[in-house]
Order: structure tokens, then C-alpha cells, then sequence
């Protein structure tokens, strides 16, 4: 009787297990299981249209306290989370087994990182973000402060709530909406290196901006940080895919500013509502793969007339060369439609460079001519466009030299030889029969 | 009655002597097999070295493929990526076509040996058929006598011994054997005029010239002999016909060469006029033989074998124009000669006279016409028609100066003199012997065995590795020494007892026998020489006479004395000194035998630990046997002939980490391999070698300045060495994490301590190092998956260390 439960469950173990176990993968590249992890149990509520947001899309969410013991990412060796987000400014240390290595282990295994600071943000969101590419102020009480481009309030306040409009450029990271109302922000700013290519301001303060302790006195010398140096939002895409959002405010996600109206100082455009929703949402879209992920399959070439592909080619040869593109929608693949496709024809460096057409349904296709070169080619498509997940193909392909016997066997400037040649040959032939049979 | 007595014991005595000679032979060749079997036992059934290893590798693989595709397969990844490797035009098809011939027979014998066995014991079998080769060439010149004792120096003779022990699979294992015989049937040719011979010649030439690029010296060394009878006065129709076939040959294939390249370039652009006109004057020469050739070879193509710029070919492929020049022009003269007796014997004298005038004075300006465009041919190629290589044989410097990736193998340099008594021992002494021997009596034959000695000594001063060239000839003329100096000994130790006049019959007939042979192989134009002959025999020996019976008896116990010693020599170069497989390595010290078998164990990991794709990097020594052991691609090799791609792996080498993985990188590269003996003592390693690096990659990338990495001239390594040194990449990856070895990092190749012991990789890490160290193999790192911001982790959890954090002037490197 007990037998065939046990194996009952046991199957059902199994079948569970693959759900477990799959976390990101380049197929289905939608996180699905998000651990939150909070300062305080109160965020829950006090966020909860962010957390709802994202809930109707289809994740699971794990709210953890930051100092629970049994805070884990990891068991077995297995990722338990497709998705983390940290949105705890203040904690030092986080119960359990979780600490910054295992952050960016988790980030560095492909997964995706939401980290929120804020004012009073302690070394480990700082260590967090800087091993990001994000340089928190060093200044532990310095927040944003802008008299010119602030939220218009009922009381005067001190200018840290500013109004933000200044968004990255791109379709793909903010959506194809454009956002029209400014975004609430109040918090710390953090500076990027320009020389990192993997960070990108998401939302930049306003030339007027400047990082400092608002309590205090204005020193005479220049602040830290100032004008659209500061980031007030970025977005990372690491190598391998994974991508992160680092926000210096923790509440620019809160119910509060998601619903608050917004005026920017010395404009008289008044929104009912600001941008904050809009914004982090489209942005958390982008975060969890919902935007933006390509994926490239079928790299096919041939010669032109056949369908098979080769093992090599030989010089001059036509050949065709064709990729498929689709983009993840957050629920399916879509073809992805570009016109700036291109494949290099490589050896140390491109010996043909050419834009792909496309016909719309993800297919990339172009023919070119091998050039006259022979050795170990490569087919490399390298596409980086801002906002997608960065494409690297590369095929190997050997293209060698013609054979013998590939050559043109007759070629009319080498005529007189060949006149030469077979003249000789018939006079010895004719002398010899002369010579010995006309004695 | 008596006559025919004297003349069945004649044929006795020659059946038993041919019985003897032939049971001499066979064990010389027995003894030549046997005496390169070292190694085997020694160690093991494998092949030796670094070369070998790629002529395994092609002998492999072509074996799988027909014959006909060598000439067209083309290794795509495997070797020398990304460049790719012709292997039909870069290499000498002799040795893999021999070999893999070989197995073939062997199999269908049902006699299933494996490849490798084939390649392991072609150069044993091929050395015993030199030793063959040896006797008949040498009893061409000087009878059976010297040929038994040639055939049995050679099979022994330690230059020889040295590329073709069992396991050394290389061009040199088939090509000696070649050269040989060409040899011998160009002489057996001019000895007997007979034109059958004459065709055998050429196709023994035409091996040599698919195995080996010293065909060169074979065939700028028979003109010169030929121009030597020439100018004194020994033409005759045999020489004519012993070297016109050749020539015609050599100029056939050279014609075919040039224009089947000059078709190719015809092909995508017209060629000039000029350059038609050119090819139309020198076409014109190759004639029925070429043809026949055409026919004769299969569509190995000439391409294949004459484009060749093979590394270990040192001869190498001298320039064509150059060859065709000297060929064609004792070709001419050798048409002029023989037309001049032509005309001479259907002429009376007094037309001769007039007709001389007449074309004398046309000839000259044919001559001038033909000479103008010659020169005007050779001085039209880029280097005057001559290669690097070539130009380093008359310029023994030249390769040093301007050329450093010939200097820098060491089998290039000039030899020093105790490697001619290492490599040719007793010889050495013999071979003066042997001239003097050659001039009494001087004839076409021995002449061209004194020009072969001459030549041969020069080119082996100009390149160590040209022993080779010199061994076979001092063989013969220390052959020919020392059976003359028997023969003398001993007719006068017989003397010694014997009665005067029975000696003198017996030596006459001996003589006569001998003149009787010659006049009856040789023409009737050999009557004055008839003459001469025995008055200069009977010269000969009443001048020996008056040496005493003690003293000879002396002298041949010290003439087996040398040759005693001589075989001791030979025995011990052959056992020690020769028969390492430099892929494993033996040293002997108080507690016994250490065996180093790191290079097996570094190419085992590569095989079974990386991808079938992945790209290794090493310094152009490791390329082939990388190929062919661990069977993966690597970026140079041995083959050096794109000198820009080894500067580029150099240039990586002596650069810091950084640029270093930049340039690997741009290469695929996956691993990097060094060898590294600063644990064992294991002197040819890549620190050692390591100048070269830096002057090769100098020579193309000049930011690459070899007196960076000098101190004061001096090359060191301790912590007097400079700062590029110590930073590139080959110290590095060398004595990474050396000094846990025995805590203070002392180099027992250098004999010093390490100038920088504590430092640790950033952009590539350790995978493999083997068990004596004398391998290590590298992984480029991936780049981050994040670029880290500017501020430096704390380690301190205060908050008070945050304000201290501050780096603003810190140079960011994005890669820490």
C-alpha cells in the first residue's frame, strides 16, 4: 500500500526537480523566481505596486528579510532564483550564507540583479554596486540635491526630491512609450566611468544637480559630485547577459512617488502622475529579459547553388551565408527586424564585410565572394546595439587554394609555349623518323 | 692451356670474391640497421624530435587520402592557424611517399605494422641502402676493395648516425641515400656511356629532388665536374651523355616550374611581355625529356616540389634563376664541345680552321646575346636570384646579420671543430689519404670524388648541419685511403715472403685484370691511359718496396688500430650521443636513471583536456609536435614560412600581460604553452631561447627593442634584469609561482636566483604544469563579466574607513 505512494511522490520529485533546476536559460530567458530581499517588512506593503507589477507578469516573488539566517540563493550548487533584488539600503551584512561574492556569483552565473540604495546605504550595497561599475558617493550623508529642476511641493523642503526627466535614448531598455512625466527621485547619485562600456545611465540628474549633505553648510569647495556627471538610475549588461539596475533612491519604487503628481520647478506642465511607474516598470522589463534578449540560430552558408553546407571552401568561391535573429517578447520568440546586421568574412581581420538583408521573419541573409586568400576563415557576426543582449557568432571555416588541376588548363597568353612545346616535339619525332628510315 | 687455367681460377677467384663481397655487404647492412636501433631499445619505438613528428603527421594523414591528393591537401586547421598550410607546396613528398609506400607493401604482404613502425625504421633500411649505394659508388671509382671499406665506414660514420637513427623520421633519412645514388649512376653513367643508365640517373635525380632540398648541391656540383673535364680536356660522348639527360631534366623541371607560376600569375593578370620573351628563350630548352618527365611523374605536380620553402630544407630552395643560370650555361658549353669534335672528325683541317673563324667570331656574339639575358634574367628577381639561405652558404654571417629567424636555429650556425671529430671522427685524417689516392691514377670518376670532397668541406663550414653533406664523401675517400693502404701493406707483407717473381705475376695479372675490365667497359678512347698505367703501377710499387716487412706489419696493425677505434667511436656516438628522442628525456645522477617524459604528459593533458578547436600557442619549436600529439591546432610551427605570423607570437611573448593576451586573443588562442627547465636543468628551454623570440618578433614589430632586455649587454634573469624582463610574458609564465618550489626561486639553467618571485597572473591562469615543470600550459582568462568601478572594496566594516576609501587618482584599469 505504501509502496506506490512513495513511488508516487518520488515521481512527482522528479517531475518538480527540471522546474527547479532550470533557471535561465537562453531559450526561455524570462526569470521566473524573484528573491526580494527587504530592510523591513513594511517595504511590502509600502511597495507593493512595484511588487504587484511585476507579480501580474508572471513572477514568483520570495520576500526575504536582509537578515534572515536562512537567506540562500544557492542550494546544491543550484541556483533557487532566476532574479534578485535588493532593495534593503541599509543592511550591513544579510543573514545566512549570502554575502557580496555571492551577489556577483549569482550575477557572474547569468542572473539578474535589481540593487536600490539610498540615503543612508551601507558598505555592502556600496561594495555591491561599485563591483558593478557604480560609484556610490563617498559621502555617507550626501544626497541629490537640485534647486532647479526639484519637485514642486507644497512646503518648500530642501530641493532632495527632484524631478528627473533626462532618460537613456533607447526603445529597447525604456519601451517604445515614451515617458512624459518626470521621474520622482530622492536619493544618492552615483558616478560611472566613462570608460566602462557595460554601465549606462538609465536617468541622469539635470545639469543643476550636485551631491552634498543638505544639513550642512555649503563648503567651498566643489562637491563630489555634480551636474549630469551624476547617474541617478543605471542599467549593466554584463558579458553574459546578465543585467542589473542600480538605483540610488529606494523611493522612487515606493507606492508613494508611484502615485504622486509631479510639476518640475519652473515648468508648468503638472502631471497627475509621475513617471516613477512607468519608468521602473519598463525598465524591470528590461532587467528580467522581457526586452531586448536576442538569440541567433540556423548560422548557415553554402555555395551559391547548393544547399549543403561545406567542409571548405576553395578561393573565389560564391558563397551564401545566412542567420536567423528573434527577440525574446517576454513570451515567445520573435523575429528580430534590423537593418544594421552585419558578418565578417575573417581571417585576423575581416576580409568581407557586408550588411545582411532581411525578409522580415528573422531571416539574414547575403552571398559573397571568397576573397582570394586561402587559410582558416571565420563567419563572425558581432552585433552590440545598445539595449540588446550582445550577439557573437563566429563559424570556422577553412578556405583553401585552388588544386592542380583547378587551374585554367589553356590559357591564351601562354600560346606561343605551347606552340613551342608541341613543335618540338613533332620536329623530333619527324627528324628522328627521317634520320633512321632514310638511309 | 696455362692461359685458360690462369683464367678459370680468374672466374673462381671472382665468383668467390663477388660470394664475399656480397656477404660483406650484407652485413654491413646489417650493422647499419642494427646500429641506429639504440634508440629503441634504449627507449622506445618513437619518433624523435620536432620535425619528424610533422612528416609522421602527413605521412598519416595522406596515407587515409590517394596518393594524387597529396600535392592538393591542404591541413586545414591543424597547422598554422590561422593561415593554413599548403602541405602538397611545403613540403618534400620524397620521405611520406617512400614511407607510405613502404607500409603499403608491408600490409598487402599481410605484414600488418602501424604507421609509425614504418616511420620509426625507414631511416635504419634507408641508411643500409646508403651503405649499398656507398660501395657502388666507390667501386666505380676505385674497385670492390674501397667500396666494401666505404660502405662500412659509411653505415657507421656518426654525422650520419645522427639523422637517421630509428624514430629520426626526416628528410635526411631517405635524401643521403638519394644523393648517393644519383651519385653512383652519374658516374656509373660516365664510366659505361650508356644511356640506360642515363635515365636512371634522372629518375634518381628526380627523387632526391622530391625528398630533400640538397638536390641543389647535386646539381650545381655535376656541372662543375663537367666543366672540369671540360677544361681538361676529358670531354668525351659518355660525359655528353652522362649529364645532358640530367641537365635537360633539371631545366625541364625548372621550365615547368617557372612557367606553371607564371601561368598562375598569367592567369589573373596578363604577364608583360618582356617576361614572355624571357620565358620563350629559356622554354625552348626543355625538350623531349621534359616531357617524358611530365609523363614520368604523376600529378604530384612541380609546383609542390620546387615552390618549396621548407624550414629543414637548408639548402633550400636557392634561387631558380640562379640554378637554371649556371646549368644552362654548361649546358651550352657542353653543345659547343661536342659540336667542335663533331665537326672536327668530318672536316679537313684546313676547313676546320676556317669554320673555327667563323664560329668563333659568330659564337662570341651568340654568346654575348645569350650571356646579356641571363644576367639581365637574374638581376631582374628582387634579391639578384638569390635566397637568404643560399646567400648564407657563401656568406656564412649573412644569416646572423640580417636573418634572424635562420640564425636562431642552431643547426645553421657554423660548425666549431670538435664536432667534425665528434661527427666524422678518424675520417677527418683519412680523407687527405683519399685525395692523394684519387690522383694516381686521376680519371673522370675519381676526379668528380675529389670536387665532392672539396665542396662538401666548404659547405659543412659554412652550416653545421651540412655535415651531412661531407660525411658520405669522407667515407668514400677514407675508404679508398684505407683499402689502397691495405692493398699496399699487404702486397708487401706478401712480398715479404714470397718470392719476387711469383708476387710480380700475380699482381700483374691482377693489374691487367683490372685494365682488362675498364677498356672493356670504358671506349677505346682509354689507349693511352693503357699505357700509362702499368708503368705507373710498377713506379708505384718500387717506390713502396723499400718499406721493410716491420714496418708494415705496423702499419696495418695501426691502421686496424684506427679503424678499431674508429668503430668504438661510432658505437658510442650511436648509443649516447645520438639516439636521445629529445621527447624523452634521461639523466643520470648518484640515485640512478631520472627519466623526463614531461613533453608526452603535456601534450596527453592538452589531448584529453581541451577542445578539438581550441588553439595553443607555443614558440615554433612545440608547432609539430603539438600537431601530432596532442592534436590540437597551434598558431606557428616549425615551418617557418611566414616569418611575420612567428614575429607576431614573439612580439607576444616579450610583451607584458596585457598586450600579450590582446595579440592571443586576436589569435583564438585558448592556451599557451612554455617550456620551462629552470627545475631540472633542462638547458633548451624557452628562457634560453627567449632572444630570439625578442629578435624576431623585433625584426617586424619595432616597439620590440631587444636592448630592453638586456642588462648592460648582459641577457640575466636574476634582479639585476630589467623591468621588461621581468614583466613580459615568457619570465612570467615561466617562473610563475616558481619560488614554491624550493622557496627562493634558483634557476639551475642559469644558475641564479629570479629576480621577481612573488607575482601573480591577471589575464592568464595555470592549468597544467607537468611533473618536472619542464612543460606548463597557460589559459587566457576570459575578460570580466563586470567592469568593477573605481572604489576599492573595503574590507573593514566601519563606517568611519568609507571617507578613506577615496582613489581618485588611481589609474583605472578596467581589468583588475
Amino acid at each position: 500500500m505504501a509502496a506506490p505512494k512513495v513511488a508516487f511522490l518520488l515521481l512527482n520529485l522528479i517531475s518538480i526537480l527540471p522546474l527547479l533546476v532550470s533557471s535561465f536559460s537562453p531559450d526561455r530567458p524570462t526569470d521566473r523566481r524573484i528573491l526580494v530581499v527587504l530592510d523591513d517588512l513594511s517595504l511590502k506593503s509600502s511597495h507593493s505596486l512595484f511588487f504587484s507589477s511585476l507579480k501580474s507578469r508572471g513572477f514568483d516573488l520570495d520576500f526575504k528579510l536582509a537578515d534572515d539566517p536562512a537567506i540562500a540563493v544557492k542550494r546544491y550548487g543550484q541556483y533557487m532564483y532566476d532574479g534578485l533584488i535588493l532593495l534593503s539600503p541599509s543592511t550591513e551584512r544579510f543573514g545566512g550564507s549570502l554575502d557580496v561574492e555571492g551577489v556577483l556569483d549569482f550575477v557572474d552565473s547569468g542572473h539578474d540583479l535589481i540593487v536600490s540604495a539610498d540615503a543612508n546605504a551601507s558598505d555592502l550595497i556600496r561594495n555591491i554596486a561599485a563591483e558593478c561599475g557604480v560609484d556610490f558617493d563617498e559621502d555617507p550623508s550626501a544626497v541629490i540635491v537640485d534647486h532647479s529642476s526639484y519637485a514642486v511641493s507644497e512646503t518648500e523642503g530642501d530641493h532632495t526630491l527632484i524631478a528627473a526627466d533626462d532618460f537613456i535614448q533607447s526603445d529597447v531598455i525604456l519601451g517604445n512609450k515614451k515617458i512624459e512625466a518626470t521621474v520622482l527621485f530622492k536619493g544618492i547619485g552615483h558616478s560611472l566611468n566613462p570608460a566602462n562600456s557595460m554601465v549606462l545611465k538609465a536617468l541622469s540628474a539635470s545639469p543643476s544637480s550636485y551631491s552634498t549633505n543638505p544639513s550642512s553648510k555649503l563648503s567651498s569647495q566643489p562637491p563630489s559630485l555634480y551636474g549630469t556627471a551624476i547617474s541617478l538610475v543605471s542599467v549593466v549588461q554584463a558579458r553574459n547577459a546578465a543585467r542589473i539596475m542600480i538605483s540610488g533612491s529606494l523611493d522612487m519604487f515606493s507606492n508613494r512617488l508611484f502615485r504622486a503628481g509631479v510639476q518640475k520647478s519652473g515648468s508648468l506642465n503638472k502631471y497627475e502622475k509621475s513617471g516613477n511607474e512607468q519608468f521602473i516598470t519598463e525598465l524591470s522589463k528590461w532587467i528580467f529579459h522581457e526586452r531586448g534578449h536576442l538569440k541567433a540560430v540556423n548560422l548557415r552558408h553554402n555555395k551559391v547553388g547548393e544547399s549543403e553546407e561545406p567542409s571548405m571552401y576553395r578561393i573565389n568561391d560564391d558563397l551564401e551565408f545566412s542567420v536567423e535573429i528573434f527577440e525574446w517578447s517576454g513570451s515567445s520568440w520573435v523575429p528580430h527586424v534590423s537593418k544594421d546586421v552585419q558578418v565578417q568574412f575573417y581571417m585576423m581581420s575581416p576580409y568581407v564585410l557586408k550588411t545582411l538583408s532581411t525578409n522580415g521573419k528573422g531571416l539574414y541573409h547575403t552571398s559573397f565572394k571568397v576573397p582570394d586568400v586561402y587559410g582558416v576563415f571565420q563567419f563572425k557576426v558581432e552585433y552590440q546595439k545598445l539595449g540588446y543582449t550582445s550577439l557573437s557568432l563566429s563559424k570556422q571555416i577553412p578556405v583553401r587554394p585552388f588544386k592542380h588541376n583547378e587551374y585554367e588548363r589553356f590559357i591564351t597568353t601562354a600560346f606561343p609555349y605551347y606552340g613551342a612545346s608541341f613543335s618540338m616535339m613533332a620536329g623530333f619525332f619527324i627528324f628522328s623518323g627521317v634520320y633512321l628510315y632514310n638511309k | 692451356m696455362a692461359t685458360q687455367e690462369t683464367s678459370q681460377s680468374a672466374t673462381f677467384r671472382h665468383a668467390f670474391g663477388n660470394v664475399l663481397s656480397f656477404a660483406v655487404l650484407l652485413l654491413i647492412g646489417v650493422m647499419a640497421f642494427s646500429i641506429r636501433l639504440f634508440s629503441v631499445i634504449k627507449y622506445e619505438s618513437v619518433i624523435h624530435e620536432f620535425d619528424p613528428y610533422f612528416n609522421y603527421r602527413v605521412t598519416q594523414v595522406r596515407l587515409v587520402f590517394v596518393y594524387g591528393i597529396f600535392a592538393n591537401s591542404f591541413l586545414r586547421d591543424q597547422f598554422v592557424y590561422p593561415l593554413g598550410r599548403v602541405i602538397g607546396g611545403t613540403v618534400y613528398p620524397g620521405l611520406t611517399l617512400t614511407a607510405g609506400t613502404l607500409w603499403r607493401i608491408l600490409n598487402s604482404m599481410n605484414i600488418p605494422l602501424s604507421v609509425e613502425t614504418v616511420c620509426v625504421f625507414t631511416a635504419p633500411v634507408f641508411s643500409a641502402f646508403a651503405s649499398l649505394a656507398t660501395y657502388l659508388l666507390t667501386k666505380e671509382i676505385k674497385g670492390a676493395g674501397a667500396g666494401l671499406t666505404a660502405a662500412a665506414l659509411l653505415a657507421m660514420v656518426p654525422s650520419y648516425i645522427s639523422r637517421s637513427v630509428a624514430g629520426s623520421y626526416d628528410n635526411e633519412a631517405v635524401a643521403i641515400f638519394a644523393l648517393i645514388f644519383t651519385f653512383y649512376l652519374y658516374i656509373k653513367t660516365l664510366n659505361t656511356g650508356s644511356l640506360f643508365y642515363a635515365t636512371l640517373n634522372a629518375i634518381a635525380y628526380f627523387y632526391m629532388v622530391c625528398s630533400w632540398g640538397g638536390y641543389t648541391f647535386i646539381i650545381n656540383l655535376i656541372p662543375m665536374h663537367v666543366l672540369l673535364c671540360i677544361v681538361t680536356g676529358r670531354y668525351s660522348p659518355r660525359l655528353y651523355i652522362a649529364y645532358a639527360p640530367l641537365s635537360l631534366n633539371v631545366v625541364s623541371i625548372r621550365m615547368l616550374n617557372i612557367t606553371f607560376r607564371r601561368e598562375k600569375a598569367a592567369s589573373s593578370q596578363a604577364s608583360s611581355l618582356i617576361s614572355e620573351v624571357k620565358l620563350g628563350i629559356v622554354r625552348v630548352v626543355m625538350v623531349v625529356l621534359g616531357t617524358l618527365l611530365a609523363a614520368l611523374v604523376p600529378v604530384v605536380g612541380f609546383n609542390a616540389v620546387m615552390t618549396s620553402e621548407h624550414f629543414a630544407s637548408f639548402l633550400g630552395h636557392a634561387a631558380n634563376l640562379q640554378m637554371s643560370f649556371s646549368n644552362s650555361v654548361v649546358f651550352i658549353i657542353i653543345h659547343v664541345v661536342a659540336l667542335v669534335y663533331y665537326i672536327k672528325g668530318i672536316l679537313s683541317p684546313q676547313m676546320f680552321k676556317v669554320a673555327v673563324t667563323l664560329v668563333v667570331s659568330v659564337g662570341m656574339v651568340v654568346c654575348f646575346a645569350v650571356l646579356a639575358v641571363l644576367i639581365a634574367l637574374v638581376a631582374s628577381s628582387p634579391t639578384k636570384g638569390w635566397s637568404g639561405r643560399s646567400l648564407s652558404l657563401l656568406d656564412p654571417t649573412y644569416a646572423s646579420k640580417y636573418i634572424p629567424i635562420i640564425a636562431s636555429v642552431s643547426e645553421h650556425q657554423p660548425p666549431t671543430w670538435p664536432s667534425y671529430f665528434m661527427d666524422i671522427n678518424v675520417l677527418a685524417f683519412l680523407v687527405p689519404a683519399g685525395i692523394i689516392a684519387c690522383f694516381f691514377p686521376l680519371s673522370d670518376a675519381s676526379s668528380f670524388a675529389v670536387l665532392y670532397i672539396v665542396t662538401s668541406v666548404y659547405f659543412s663550414g659554412v652550416m653545421v648541419r651540412l655535415m651531412l653533406v661531407l660525411a658520405p664523401a669522407a667515407c668514400i675517400m677514407s675508404g679508398i685511403a684505407l683499402s689502397e693502404a691495405f692493398d699496399a701493406e699487404n702486397f708487401l707483407i706478401k712480398a715479404g715472403d714470397t718470392t719476387k717473381v711469383t708476387q710480380n705475376d700475380v699482381k700483374h695479372e691482377k693489374s691487367e685484370d683490372t685494365i682488362k675490365e675498364r677498356s672493356s667497359r670504358k671506349s677505346k678512347k682509354k689507349d693511352k691511359e693503357n699505357i700509362e698505367r702499368p708503368s705507373l703501377v710498377s713506379q708505384v710499387e718500387k717506390r713502396l718496396l723499400v718499406l721493410p716487412l716491420e714496418t708494415s706489419v705496423i702499419a696495418v696493425f695501426l691502421l686496424v688500430l684506427l679503424g678499431a677505434f674508429y668503430v668504438v667511436h661510432c658505437v658510442w656516438a650511436a648509443a649516447e650521443a645520438y639516439s636521445a628522442p629529445s621527447i624523452v628525456l634521461t639523466s643520470r645522477s648518484h640515485d640512478g636513471l631520472h627519466v623526463f617524459d614531461d613533453f608526452r604528459e603535456a601534450y596527453a593533458w592538452l589531448s584529453h583536456n581541451t577542445e578539438v578547436d581550441d588553439k595553443v600557442a607555443s614558440w615554433w619549436d612545440y608547432g609539430y609536435q603539438t600537431t601530432a600529439m596532442a592534436n590540437r591546432t597551434v598558431i606557428v610551427d616549425n615551418n617557418t614560412w611566414n616569418n611575420t605570423h612567428i614575429a607576431t607570437v614573439g612580439t607576444a611573448m616579450s610583451s607584458p600581460e596585457k598586450a600579450a593576451w590582446d595579440i592571443f586573443n586576436s589569435l583564438d588562442v585558448k592556451y599557451v604553452l612554455v617550456v620551462f627547465g629552470g627545475l631540472v636543468g633542462y638547458p633548451s628551454d624557452d628562457i634560453n631561447k627567449f632572444l630570439w623570440m625578442v629578435r624576431i618578433g623585433g625584426g617586424v614589430f619595432p616597439h620590440i627593442k631587444e636592448p630592453d632586455y638586456l642588462r648592460d649587454g648582459q641577457y640575466r634573469i636574476d634582479s639585476q634584469a630589467t623591468p621588461t624582463m621581468l614583466n613580459c610574458l615568457m619570465y612570467k609564465l615561466s617562473y610563475f609561482r616558481f619560488v614554491e618550489t624550493d622557496g627562493r626561486g634558483f634557476d639551475r639553467v642559469r644558475n641564479t636566483e629570479i629576480g621577481k618571485k612573488h607575482f601573480k597572473l591577471t589575464h592568464f591562469e595555470e592549468v597544467f604544469t607537468t611533473h618536472h615543470w619542464m612543460v606548463r600550459i597557460y589559459k587566457l582568462k576570459s575578460p570580466r563579466n563586470r567592469i568593477r568601478g573605481k572604489t576599492k572594496k573595503s574590507k573593514s566594516k566601519s563606517g568611519t574607513s568609507t571617507s578613506s576609501k577615496r582613489s581618485g587618482t588611481r589609474k583605472k584599469n578596467p581589468w583588475q
